[in-house]
């Protein structure tokens, strides 16, 4: 771009003084634009502010009178004002960490293979399969999670608990693995079952970023590494994981986001309960969208102001979390406009 | 290969006056060698066979299981295959490509499945043609398949959709633009906070319209309700497709309009959204797609109601993702038969949607139809005769200003004269 032609007498000789300040002056119906442009940008900023403003006005009496126990209580019984949010956002957060746990794994290969490993031809079909999948509806999750998934996972985790069950997470309590007569309802409605379903649900999302990210990765690199003797996974191992980090933890961060707030398939599959129960084989979860969902219909003006204030809270735990994972995205990412 | 075949054609002249070699056949540099297939299939078999005997000798129950015994065996198996012939890395180097591509039909799979499921349960409600013309208010419980339908869904997801598009698709892409426009500060501000928007859980979409539009200004809830709930999900989503699209739009193609002297906004208008075109329309497209098949905003902002009601105004509206969602809450075998259909249909609109998505996508930047081949060659066209009459006009009456380069011919000796 800048090209230095050594004997040119422009170049050799610098110019003294303050470099000159370059300010383009818009004309007036360019001024009108970006006003306009801006206009709408700061609109839209406005109705996502707006989101926190109103959530907070309307949660402020709830917030007001339960102070700092609505963090700390595991319970929800607005009406008698003993409500709190510990044990719904820990449950929250339990099926998110199971939807993601699984989704990791899979992400990572998924999106390996289609930048790596698949061929040429395939890339966009698969690419666009992958897009599919996160526009499928989730409440066609949810009855497929419902009436497909839910059978088939009791026997798994039957299995994890009678095999496992020492890990206090995979601990089932009331579970006879000996009696052949009990029933799968005890390890139906699980926090497992709702994650699995969930996982599917972000998958979409880590592989898009995952893949977004390693087909970044410099070519040099990866042409440096196979001219010394790499395979192509040792190629993968020394130079295309390195280089997405950055998007394997943000899109980690960003599917995280999203199952936290995942909705249909936690009211289609969870039984709630409203303490901590870690025991994510056993029946019974809850999540601060499913808890909003159920109750909007049927509280007080005091009861709708505590979903209000629990709303806040996942409000403000997604922003915090996605916040972070686009701070670590945007930070990988290289190349903010293509040259053609 | 030029220097390798004077080599073939030297060789058995000068030193062998055996057999001429084989004709030289290209070497396949990417994809599945022989060895390598083979390896593959003798693993697959011997995993299929270990899951198979297991079954048989120890009557382990459970599908997953099987499958899972039969995967471990197949790729330990395929492991010691490849080590006979290769050594530390390449194994590993075999294997992992192996587990990649088994996440592939893992995540690939589970969606076909989902799919199938779907569409399997679906269809006994779908090939009724009520389906699809009447509503739900005279279908009790107990009422077969032929009466009663989807209508009022349908109605109402063509209003809360069609009022979230237009709503959302101007303010979108202009907010698109302005992140395109300029590189301040501020607009970096707003990239981040719209890209942490878009994974805003919509259930607090909804309880935003709830909190504000329901219980703040005092509106019913109904179509316009949920359509908005459905607009504020749908926005983060349509401002970060456009940006994309934007960003994909080279920067010389701006420059160049720059230099040419068009302001910021011609430029922008007439070269950078014509080219993303494409890109923009896919933004849409997916958006929309989005949009249709989100229950959780319309829940609480939508009401809900078997009757059609064709005003989004006024009366609680139902959408099709909520009406399935009903419908398989009430658990009752009727109803969870209709859900499906209607889960069934969502997914075909879906479907659908993307593949008119990816066709559209698939253009690059500046894809033409051939009705737009033809409109820029009339344009062209309109433009040469447009500078053909100028430097007529400068030839007649002899301003320099309105001149065109002379390129020869006639005007030249024009020139020289009144120079």
């Amino acid at each position: 771009m800048t090209t230095v032609v050594p004997d040119s007498p422009v170049v050799q000789k610098a110019p003294s003084g303050p470099r000159r300040r370059i300010r383009p002056v818009p004309v007036p119906s360019d001024r009108a634009f970006l006003g306009l442009t801006r206009f709408s940008g700061l609109l839209v900023l406005g109705v996502f502010a707006a989101i926190g403003l109103f959530l907070s006005i309307k949660a402020f009496p709830a917030i007001r009178v339960a102070k700092f126990s609505f963090l700390t209580t595991q319970a929800w019984q607005p009406d008698i004002h003993h409500f709190g949010i510990a044990g719904i956002l820990t449950l929250t957060i339990l099926i998110a960490l199971v939807a993601v746990v699984i989704a990791i794994p899979v992400s990572l290969g998924l999106s390996l293979y289609i930048s790596e490993v698949a061929p040429q031809r395939t890339k966009r079909t698969l690419v666009s399969l992958v897009d599919l999948m996160a526009a499928v509806p989730s409440v066609v999750y949810g009855l497929w999670a419902l009436y497909f998934l839910q059978g088939k996972v009791i026997g798994v985790s039957r299995w994890l608990s009678t095999w496992f069950g020492w890990i206090p997470v995979f601990k089932v309590n009331g579970a006879h693995p000996n009696n052949p007569l009990e029933s799968g309802s005890l390890y139906s409605a699980s926090t497992f079952i709702a994650g699995i379903a969930v996982s599917l649900m972000v998958i979409p999302i880590l592989t898009s970023v995952m893949r977004e990210s390693f087909s970044q990765a410099p070519l040099g690199e990866r042409e440096g590494a196979y001219a010394l003797g790499a395979t192509r996974w040792g190629m993968i191992r020394s130079v295309v994981l390195p280089f997405g980090k950055g998007g394997i933890i943000g899109g980690t961060m960003l599917g995280l986001g999203r199952a936290l707030g995942e909705t249909i398939v936690v009211i289609l599959i969870i039984s709630p309960v409203f303490t901590i129960n870690t025991h994510i084989l056993q029946a019974g979860g809850n999540s601060v969208s499913f808890l909003i969902a159920n109750l909007v219909g049927e509280s007080s003006t005091f009861g709708i102001s505590a979903l209000m204030a629990a709303g806040l809270a996942l409000f403000a735990l997604t922003l915090i979390v996605n916040f972070s994972a686009s701070a670590v995205v945007a930070r990988s990412r290289s190349g903010a406009e293509s040259d053609g | 290969m030029a220097l390798l075949d004077e080599r073939q054609a030297t060789v058995p002249e000068a030193f062998a006056p055996g057999p001429p070699p084989p004709p030289q056949r290209r070497r396949k540099l990417g994809g599945l060698r022989k060895a390598a297939a083979f390896n593959l299939i003798g693993a697959a078999l011997a995993g299929v066979s270990v899951a198979l005997l297991l079954a048989l000798l120890t009557g382990v129950s459970g599908a997953l299981g099987l499958v899972l015994v039969g995967y471990v065996a197949f790729l330990l198996v395929y492991g010691v295959l490849v080590s006979i012939s290769d050594d530390g890395p390449a194994v590993l180097d075999a294997v992992m490509t192996v587990l990649m591509a088994s996440t592939a039909v893992l995540a690939f799979g589970a969606l076909a499945i989902v799919i199938v499921f779907t569409v399997a349960r679906g269809w006994a409600a779908l090939v009724h043609t009520n389906f699809y013309t009447q509503d739900m208010s005279k279908a009790g419980p107990l009422a077969s398949l032929k009466v009663g339908g989807m209508a009022h869904a349908l109605l109402g997801t063509l209003w809360m959709v069609g009022i979230a598009v237009v709503l959302t698709v101007p303010i979108g892409l202009v907010a698109a633009v302005y992140l395109d426009v300029t590189r301040s500060r501020p607009a970096r501000l707003f990239r981040t906070v719209v890209e942490a928007m878009t994974a805003l859980p919509s259930i607090l979409a909804g309880l935003f319209i709830y909190a504000s539009w329901i219980l703040t200004f005092g509106f019913e809830r109904s179509g316009l309700a949920a359509a908005l709930a459905l607009s504020v999900m749908m926005l983060p989503y349509i401002i970060r497709a456009a940006d994309l699209a934007l960003r994909l739009v080279p920067g010389n193609l701006r420059e160049a309009a720059a230099a040419l002297g068009a302001p910021g906004w011609r430029g922008e208008m007439q070269v950078v959204i014509p080219t993303a075109r494409s890109g923009l329309a896919t933004a849409v497209i997916l958006g929309v797609a989005r949009a249709i098949g989100e229950a959780s905003p319309v829940l609480l902002t939508a009401g809900y109601t078997s009757y059609v009601n064709a005003n989004p105004l006024h009366g609680p509206m139902v959408s099709l993702p909520l009406e399935t969602l009903k419908l398989v809450q009430a658990d009752i075998p009727a109803y969870t038969s209709r859900a499906f259909g209607a889960a069934t249909f969502l997914l075909v609109v879906v479907v659908v949607l993307f593949l008119v998505a990816r066709k559209i996508g698939g253009w690059g930047p500046g894809h033409l139809s051939p009705r737009g081949h033809r409109r820029v060659q009339q344009a062209s066209a309109r433009d040469a005769a447009r500078f053909a009459a100028r430097s007529q006009a400068a030839i007649t009456f002899g301003d320099p200003a309105l001149g065109y380069p002379a390129t020869g011919g006639p005007q030249s000796p024009h020139r020289r004269r009144r120079r």
